[in-house]
């Protein structure tokens, strides 16, 4: 592996993505519908990282008290829903999970 | 109060810092995982100083150890980024007043985390004419903070045995529940989130973490539809929920 051609391969396309997107669309007006959709955007793609490696951190569906991810992931899920409060959920979830790890 | 860029740089610092504490460990262990496969110290470093994408950076590295070619990782590393085309979409119209040469690096030093606390300052409608101060504090604690414990992570990757063994990936699912949750406020948000989801470990198995566009494309429908479905039935609510935006 050439790492040389892989960081500037990795950093060429993820600016590609980035910036293009950014200096274009403030310039031509977005329509509703758009804008609407953009809204579910952060939704959609951090749930859809987070449910499998949840679920299946081993790349295989683990749905059982044995599986930290799942537990810790509900309990911080929990957390976040009553409290709002994202250091506490990160602190407590991450601290669930620990502790839970270690005593299974 | 009075905006000032210096304020508005601290109060995007002081926001974005739990989630610059969710991305400790995931640092770290980014660091002792790149050394694990193989990669050298420079560019384990390079990728974090140069590519700065959490997750892409994960996969990037999970490829490398799995021997897949360069053709194959840059490929993956564009779809598992494409969330971000999004992002700056979304970004968009509240920054185009400014230079390109505050647009580049603001691109570039986007992520979830800064674009979450990045996007709900700016649709506070306050009139504040310095936001991308805020844009910038985020960003660069998040930025600074990245690389400071990249580097922890490759020094405990060459000396210890292990690391990779504490799954402390685990901060990356505590992180982005913590940014989720809270924006789930409506049905069509549950709906959204609920089918991405689902969606995301039916196709994990597609190659290139392809399945990650597609749940995230079919999530979004998912939502736009319930909204319709919502607002065809409570025209007054929905007309209400318009103006939030």
């Amino acid at each position: 592996m050439n790492e040389l051609l892989l960081v500037a391969g990795m950093a060429l396309v993820t600016v590609a993505i980035r910036y293009p997107t950014m200096a274009i669309f403030g310039r031509i007006p977005l329509p509703d519908a758009l804008i609407r959709a953009l809204r579910y955007v952060p939704v959609a793609v951090l749930t859809a990282i987070i449910v499998p490696l949840m679920i299946m951190p081993d790349g295989e569906v683990a749905l059982s008290l044995d599986n930290a991810f799942l537990i810790g992931g509900i309990a911080a899920t929990v957390i976040a829903w009553r409290t709002k409060n994202l250091l506490l959920t990160i602190v407590l979830g991450m601290a669930i999970f620990l502790i839970w790890r270690a005593v299974i | 109060m009075e905006f000032t860029r210096r304020r508005e740089f601290i109060a995007g610092f002081k926001d974005t810092f739990p989630l610059v504490l969710g991305a400790i460990p995931f640092a770290i262990i980014f660091g002792a995982l790149a050394i694990d496969a193989g990669l050298s110290p420079a560019a384990a470093m390079g990728l974090s100083l140069f590519v700065f994408a959490g997750s892409a950076q994960f996969i990037g590295v999970g490829l490398v150890s799995q021997n897949a070619s360069l053709a194959i990782i840059v490929l993956t590393t564009f779809v598992v980024n494409l969330r971000h085309a999004l992002y700056s979409a979304s970004l968009a119209p509240y920054v185009k007043h400014l230079p390109q040469t505050w647009l580049a690096p603001l691109a570039f030093w986007l992520t979830d985390e800064t674009y979450a606390v990045v996007i709900r300052h700016y649709q506070r409608d306050d009139e504040s004419p310095y936001k991308h101060w805020y844009y910038l504090g985020s960003a660069v604690f998040m930025y600074v903070n990245w690389n400071i414990f990249s580097v922890v992570g490759i020094l405990a990757g060459q000396q210890l045995q292990g690391l990779n063994d504490l799954r402390l990936d685990f901060a990356m699912v505590v992180t982005f529940v913590g940014i989720v949750v809270p924006i789930i406020i409506n049905r069509p948000m549950l709906v959204c989130a609920i089918v991405a989801g689902a969606t995301g470990v039916l196709t994990y198995d597609m190659p290139n973490k392809m399945g990650l566009m597609v749940a995230a494309v079919l999530g979004i429908a998912a939502g736009i539809l319930a909204e319709t479905y919502q607002n065809r039935r409570t025209p007054t609510v929905s007309a209400l929920n318009q103006e939030v935006k």
